[in-house]
C-alpha cells in the first residue's frame, strides 16, 4: 500500500515457519500513540515483534517504516538490528549486569541513532529513576529494573518503541506500580509504542489501536474501541469480551464516595473519587458485568441502568451469547444466556435497559 | 649477575608474558567461534586445540622441531625472510609455547563465552551496538573471569614447560635457557642448592598466580541476577 503524504505508519508482511508454528502476518500500525498487539500465548506476538526488530532470522517479508524500506527479502534489503531506529523493551529487563543503572543508560545514550528528542533528565524524571542511578541491576526489584529498561530504550532516540509484555514477569503489585509510568509515557510523549500483551485489561488501559493475532495471523486491526466490539473474534469473545468508552467526570458525591461520569450513552456512577483534573477517562466495561432487562426493575443493587438498542446478537458455541448494544455513539457488550435471549424475546433493533455493575468498571486516564 | 638463576628466570617470565599476550589475542576469535558455531568442523577443531594437553611434550617438540627447522615449511620461510633460523631461538620458543599452551587459553574463554546470555547481546544490538561493538562492550566485560583464568593458566603453563623447550630451543643462555632447563642442568651437575632456589621460585610463582586467579574470580559470580 502506498503511503499518503504525511501519513506515518509501519507496514509489514512477514512469513516464517518454526516447526509446527507458522507466522503469516501482514498489517499496518499507525505511528502514533500506543498500538496493542493482542493474542493468546503461542499466537506469534513475540515472534512478530522480533521480526520488526530484525532479531528473528531467517525470515521472509517486507517492512516499511514511515515510507522507508527497512526490510524487503525478495529485493535483498535487510537492515541490521542496530540500523533500525527502534527501542526494544523485553519481557525481562535484560540490564547489563557489568554496569550500574547510570551505566546502562549511558550505554544507550552513547549509541543513539539520531537527535535526542527526549533529554536524559526528562527520561529519568518520567520514569522516576533518580534514586536508582548508582545501583547494580542485581539489587533492583523487578519493577525498578523494568523501569530502567524502558528508560534505556527511550534514550536511543528511537522512531518507535517495541514492548514485549513488559509487565508479564511481574506480580500484580509491581504491575500496578509500573502502569502509572506507562500512562505518563502515553500522555506526555509523542514516541509511538507497539505494545504486546495477552492481558486485555492492560491493552484496554493503554492502547489506542489494536491488532489481534490468532494462530500466527493478524485477524483484526483498527481503533481499539471498534476492534473490541467488532465481533466474530474468538479470542475477544470469551471471558475477556468487553468494551471501552471514553467518559468525563462530572461530580463527586463525598457521602457515598461515588463519582458521576458521563459518556455519549448516558451517565454512570463509579465507585471512588476520580480526580477532577482528569478531563477524560477511559472506562473498561466487561460483557459479563452488563445484564439486560425489558423494564426498569424496582429493587436492584445495580446503580447504573441505561436505555440502549440491540444492534446485533452474536451467538457462539457457548450457552451464553454476546449482545452488542448501542448507547449514543458508543457500543458496549453484554453477556447473557441463550435462555434469557429466548425468554425476553430479544432481537436486533429492540430497545432494552442495560444494567452496568459499577463496582466492576475499571477506569484509567485517557490521552 | 649475583644470582645464577636470574637470567633463566627473567627469560622464562618474558617468554610466558609474550606467549600469554599472543595467546589471548589468538584464542579470543577461536573461542568465540567455537562457542557459537554449529559447524561440523567444531568437534575436529576442539580436538586439535586440546591435543597439547594429552601429547607428551617431546612428541609435540619433535614435530615442532621439524616444522620450525631450516628444512621445515615454516622454518625455511623464516630463514628466507630474516636470514636466521627459528629453531634454537627465542622467537621459535614463543611459537612453540603458543601451540603448547593454546588449550589453556582457549578452553576457559570458550566456557566463558558459552555461559554468556545471548539475550544480553540482543539487547545491545537493539540499543544500537554493532556485532563488534556488542562483543567489546558486553561480551568481553562479562567474560572477564574467563580472561583472568586464561591468562593465569597460559602464563603458568608456559613458565613450567620443559620438554618442548628442550626439543625446539635447546639450552642457549640468554636465548633459550629458561628456568626449567636451568633446574635440570643444576640437578645434572649435582648443584642441588641452585636447583632448590630455582624450584622454590617457580613453586612460589605458580602458587601466587593461581591464588590471584581464585581471588579475582571469587567476587565475580558469572550470574548475579
Amino acid at each position: 500500500m502506498i503511503n499518503n503524504a504525511g501519513q506515518r505508519d509501519i507496514e509489514f508482511a512477514y512469513r516464517l515457519a518454526r516447526g509446527d508454528f507458522v507466522l503469516d502476518a501482514r498489517t499496518e500500525l499507525p505511528m502514533r500513540g500506543i498500538c496493542g498487539i493482542f493474542g493468546r500465548s503461542g499466537a506469534g506476538k513475540t515472534t512478530l515483534l522480533r521480526c520488526l526488530a530484525g532479531l528473528e532470522k531467517p525470515v521472509e517479508g517486507r517492512l516499511n517504516v514511515a515510507g522507508e524500506v527497512w526490510e524487503d527479502t525478495p529485493g535483498g534489503i535487510c537492515r541490521a538490528v542496530h540500523e533500525r531506529r527502534i527501542g526494544y523493551v523485553f519481557q525481562e529487563p535484560r540490564l547489563f549486569r557489568h554496569l550500574d543503572v547510570s551505566g546502562n543508560l549511558d550505554y544507550a545514550e552513547r549509541r543513539r541513532r539520531g537527535p535526542q528528542a527526549l533529554g536524559r533528565d526528562r527520561v529519568v524524571e518520567l520514569l522516576g529513576l533518580e534514586a536508582l542511578m548508582g545501583r547494580r541491576p542485581g539489587t533492583l526489584s523487578g519493577g525498578e529494573a523494568q523501569r530502567v529498561a524502558i528508560g534505556r530504550a527511550l534514550l536511543t532516540a528511537p522512531e518507535f518503541v517495541l514492548m514485549d509484555e513488559p509487565l508479564a514477569a511481574l506480580d500484580q503489585a509491581r504491575r500496578e506500580e509500573i502502569l502509572p509510568f506507562l500512562d505518563r509515557l502515553h500522555a506526555e510523549l509523542s514516541i509511538p509504542i507497539v505494545y504486546v500483551s495477552h492481558n486485555v485489561d492492560e491493552i484496554c488501559r493503554l492502547c489506542d489501536f489494536l491488532v489481534v493475532l490468532d494462530g500466527g495471523r493478524a485477524v483484526a486491526s483498527g481503533e481499539l474501541q471498534s476492534v473490541l466490539v467488532r465481533g466474530g473474534l474468538p479470542v475477544l469473545s470469551g471471558r475477556d469480551a468487553g468494551s471501552v468508552v471514553e467518559a468525563r467526570p462530572e461530580k463527586y458525591d463525598a457521602d457515598d464516595d461515588l463519582t458521576l461520569v458521563s459518556f455519549s450513552g448516558g451517565r454512570l456512577w463509579l465507585p471512588g473519587r476520580i480526580a477532577a483534573d482528569a478531563r477524560r477517562i477511559r472506562l473498561r466495561i466487561r460483557a459479563s458485568d452488563v445484564s439486560l432487562c425489558r423494564e426498569r426493575p424496582n429493587d436492584t443493587t445495580i446503580l447504573n441502568i441505561l436505555p440502549s438498542t440491540i444492534r446485533h446478537i452474536e451467538s457462539g458455541p457457548n450457552p451464553s451469547v454476546l449482545v452488542h448494544l448501542t448507547l449514543g455513539d458508543d457500543e458496549i457488550l453484554a453477556r447473557v444466556t441463550r435462555r434469557s435471549v429466548r425468554e425476553l424475546k430479544l432481537s436486533a433493533g429492540d430497545a432494552v435497559l442495560a444494567q452496568i455493575k459499577a463496582a466492576a468498571v475499571r477506569y484509567s486516564p485517557s490521552s | 649477575m649475583d644470582y645464577p638463576g636470574t637470567g633463566p628466570l627473567l627469560l622464562s617470565l618474558e617468554l610466558a608474558g609474550i606467549t600469554t599476550a599472543i595467546l589471548l589475542a589468538i584464542a579470543t576469535p577461536l573461542a568465540w567461534w567455537l562457542s557459537r558455531t554449529h559447524s561440523r568442523f567444531k568437534v575436529i577443531m576442539q580436538v586439535v586445540v586440546a591435543m597439547p594437553i594429552v601429547l607428551p611434550p617431546t612428541v609435540l617438540g619433535f614435530y615442532l622441531l621439524i616444522l620450525l627447522g631450516p628444512a621445515g615449511p615454516l622454518g625455511r620461510w623464516w630463514v628466507d625472510l630474516t636470514g636466521s633460523a627459528l629453531t634454537f631461538s627465542f622467537t621459535g620458543l614463543v611459537i612453540a609455547s603458543c601451540i603448547y599452551s593454546l588449550p589453556f587459553a582457549v578452553q576457559p574463554l570458550q566456557a566463558a563465552f558459552e555461559s554468556l546470555d545471548q539475550r544480553d547481546l540482543e539487547a545491545a544490538w537493539t540499543l544500537g551496538a554493532t556485532r563488534r561493538d556488542a562483543f567489546f562492550s558486553v561480551a568481553l566485560p562479562q567474560s572477564l573471569p574467563g580472561y583472568v583464568g586464561a591468562a593465569v593458566l597460559s602464563f603458568a603453563h608456559t613458565l613450567g614447560e620443559f620438554g618442548v623447550v628442550l626439543m625446539v630451543g635447546g639450552n642457549i643462555p640468554g636465548e633459550t635457557r629458561v628456568i626449567s632447563i636451568a633446574i635440570y642442568d643444576a640437578v645434572e651437575s649435582l648443584d642441588y642448592a641452585s636447583a632448590h632456589s630455582l624450584s622454590a621460585t617457580l613453586l612460589a610463582i605458580a602458587f601466587a598466580a593461581l591464588l590471584l586467579m581464585f581471588l579475582l574470580n571469587r567476587h565475580r559470580p558469572a550470574h548475579d541476577q
